[in-house]
């Protein structure tokens, strides 16, 4: 599905990724975690392709594409989906409307007519219903007056209408109670299959009783430096990640 | 005529002679200040930004010319829409259903001189030019009661080099009647073509009178708008002014607000690009008590194109209670593109609500990214926030035919597809 190699990225001339290198296969779920600032955002942000950061080396394979050759959309387009850390808010521009948009454009890339307008709201009522997003929410103005839940399950929403191969899931879980963190975990868990994945970026384990990993990785200092089995989390939950310091400085 | 006024405007000798019969005495009294009245400059405070010097610098002609096919000029397929060209009425494009109650006299066929303008013509320049040198126009009477079902519309395309159209609208809405009206102005072929028209309109007791107008002339035109409205008790009043094209478009919207208990809204949008330069001033004079004002303007200013924003809002002494909102919001798509905003308050009631705001930004590039994340591409992620941006101001508009109209012209000219 991905392959990331040895990957270096940069902001603002200060280097943030430092050799990362991963690899996810169809059907698999892996969790990313980490400190704060260890570069998990950044990841997410270069993967989706934010110009801000810059790639000074290393390569992406994507679905057999060259990932860092494609434009944001060209991505999104070849299946990859970012949920936000922190969703946007985007006054006046209805969340369905963009959404049909976006979904015609990418069927438009693969010789598809649009999807018809009956069609499409029966797909909005069936999704929105699967992350109990009211479907009032769903037709407004994109994340606008949301609550943070509410922001979260829309993004959930938008990647169950999107139907992507690859889902990047940046602290989706942060902030949220523990009935939220259920609904939105059983929505993941439902688009789960065989032939898709998704990347869990977390700080918490508990994410992971309801979303369960196939693996999971510690991000440190812009690298991958640890990884294990979904034991590794609740290791890391107990005993913080100065243990992990401990063991590169060694 | 075929006079030449020193440091103003010229015309070539040929220009022809207005069939209009201005009074003489309005006449001589604009051709007095033609004389002794030179072209505003920056240093005038209400010409601050705009320049108009380029005007002094051309030979102006005015010549009746035809055109075969104006289907892209009609805003509303309405029975009754009055076409001109250069100023001059085009029967055969025009569509003469005149709906009841409403009476629609062509400006050169009224006999007896004009009566007496409400235009301010001390040193105006362009309403003395309108004046002195009118080509054409037409006069609406409502009648006291009418309820007039279709729209009025009336369209004015210039045509030819250097053409100039002193182009006239007198409105006459009676009371209690209600009625729309629908203004378009545009460009068919020419270089610095100057549309200058302007517009009496009195909206009488419980009248409500709109007015949807659409200015799409070319990069190459110049047009400068007067509307001179006033409001007797208990009336409505309602512009839109959609800018979408024009070289260098100025437009004054004077409005006395004369009686009490009267509503007024002036909405407008203006999107500009390459080297466009459009104004929009407006006064809204609340000179007696109880009447409500809001006024909403949103400009989109791409390019090395600038717009300027001036509205002021007066509430004279005793004039309590009322209620006066104004807003301006600017959206930069380049560095290199200006806005000058100035809302204004004059306030002399101390009972009273009023505000003022203005805002200028940029596009969001963090809801792009978002945008083009789930799959939008560049293009349609900028637009549709655009769109979103504008759509406010476009919402105003409640005619379903002009909507699709102006999203049309905005697909034409800035390929939206929303
Ligand atoms: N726009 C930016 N300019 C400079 N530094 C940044 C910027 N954004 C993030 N960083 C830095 O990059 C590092 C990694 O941030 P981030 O990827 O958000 O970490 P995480 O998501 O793991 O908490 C942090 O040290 C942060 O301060
Ligand atoms: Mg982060």
């Amino acid at each position: 599905m991905i392959t990331i190699n040895d990957l270096h990225a940069k902001i603002e001339d200060k280097e943030i990724l430092k050799g990362l290198s991963l690899e996810v296969k169809a059907g698999e779920v892996h969790a990313i975690m980490g400190p704060n600032g260890a570069g998990k955002s950044t990841l997410a942000s270069v993967l989706a392709g934010r110009e801000d950061y810059e790639v000074t080396a290393g390569s992406v394979s994507f679905v057999g594409e060259d990932l860092l050759e494609l434009s944001t959309e060209e991505r999104a387009w070849a299946g990859l989906f970012l949920a936000f850390q922190y969703p946007v808010e985007i006054p006046g521009v209805s969340n369905i409307n963009f959404l049909r948009t976006a979904i015609n454009e990418t069927r438009e890339k693969k010789d598809l007519d649009p999807i018809s307008a009956k069609d499409f709201m029966a797909m909005v009522r069936e999704k929105s219903a699967l992350v109990e997003l009211d479907a009032k929410l769903a037709s407004r103005s994109v994340n606008e007056g949301f609550s943070g839940g509410e922001k979260k399950r829309n993004e959930i929403f938008q990647m169950a209408m999107l139907a992507p191969k690859l889902s990047i899931l940046d602290e989706t879980d942060s902030g949220l109670d523990i009935d939220a963190l259920r609904i939105v975990a059983s929505g993941v868990n439902k688009l789960k299959n065989e032939n898709n994945a998704t990347i869990i970026i977390t700080h918490y384990q508990r994410l992971l009783d309801y979303i369960v990993p196939d693996f999971v990785h510690v991000l440190f200092d812009g690298k991958i430096v640890k990884t294990g089995g979904k034991e590794l989390a609740i290791e890391l939950e107990e005993k913080g990640y100065d243990w992990i310091k401990e063991e590169i400085a060694q | 005529m075929a006079e030449v006024a020193k440091n103003n405007i010229n015309f070539k000798s040929d220009l022809q002679v207005t069939s209009v019969n201005v009074s003489e005495n309005e006449k001589q009294k604009a051709l007095d200040v033609l004389q002794n009245t030179t072209l505003p400059t920056t240093r005038v405070e209400a010409w601050k930004y705009t320049r108009v010097a380029k005007l002094g610098k051309i030979d102006f002609v005015n010549e009746k010319a035809t055109i075969s096919d104006i289907s892209n000029y009609v805003i509303d397929d309405t029975k009754c829409s009055f076409v001109f060209i250069n100023g001059h009425f085009s029967k055969g494009n025009s569509s003469q259903e005149i709906p009841a109650g409403v009476t629609i006299t062509l400006l050169s066929e009224i006999n007896a001189p004009l009566s007496k303008s409400s235009l301010t013509i001390e040193d105006e320049v362009f309403n003395a030019m309108n004046t002195a040198h009118l080509t054409g126009g037409l006069k609406i009477d409502i009648t006291s009661n009418a309820l007039v079902e279709i729209p009025i519309q009336i369209i004015h395309i210039l045509k030819g080099d250097s053409t100039i159209s002193n182009f006239k609208t007198i409105v006459n809405a009676g009371k209690s009647s209600q009625a729309d009206l629908i203004q378009g102005f545009f460009s068919e072929s020419g270089e610095s073509n100057f549309c200058n028209s302007t517009s009496e309109i009195n909206v009488a007791e419980n009248a409500v009178l709109r007015i949807d107008k659409i200015q799409y002339e070319s990069e190459k035109s110049f047009h400068i708008s007067t509307e001179q409205v006033k409001q007797d008790k208990n009336s409505n009043f309602r512009i839109n002014t959609f800018t979408l094209n024009g070289g260098l478009v100025r437009n004054n919207l004077n409005i006395d607000v004369n009686g009490q208990n009267c509503e007024t809204h002036l909405n407008g949008a203006y999107l500009l690009k390459n080297k466009q330069h459009v104004d929009n001033h407006s006064v809204v004079d609340h000179k007696v008590a109880n009447c409500e004002s809001h006024e909403l303007y949103k400009g989109v200013i791409d390019d090395r194109s600038t717009a300027v924003f001036n509205g002021k809002v007066f509430v004279r002494p005793n004039a309590q209670k009322i209620n006066a909102f104004q807003s301006n919001g600017n959206l930069l798509l380049s560095d290199s593109a200006t806005i000058n905003s100035k809302p204004e308050l004059e306030i002399y009631a101390d009972d009273v609500k009023c505000s003022h705001g203005s805002t200028t930004g940029q596009l969001d590039e963090e809801a792009i990214f978002y945008l083009r994340a789930r799959g939008l591409s560049e293009r349609s992620a900028r637009h549709l926030m655009v769109s979103a941006f504008i759509g406010d101001v476009l919402d105003k508009i409640t005619n379903a035919n002009i909507k699709t109209y102006t999203r049309r012209l905005l697909n034409d000219r800035f390929g939206w597809e929303f």
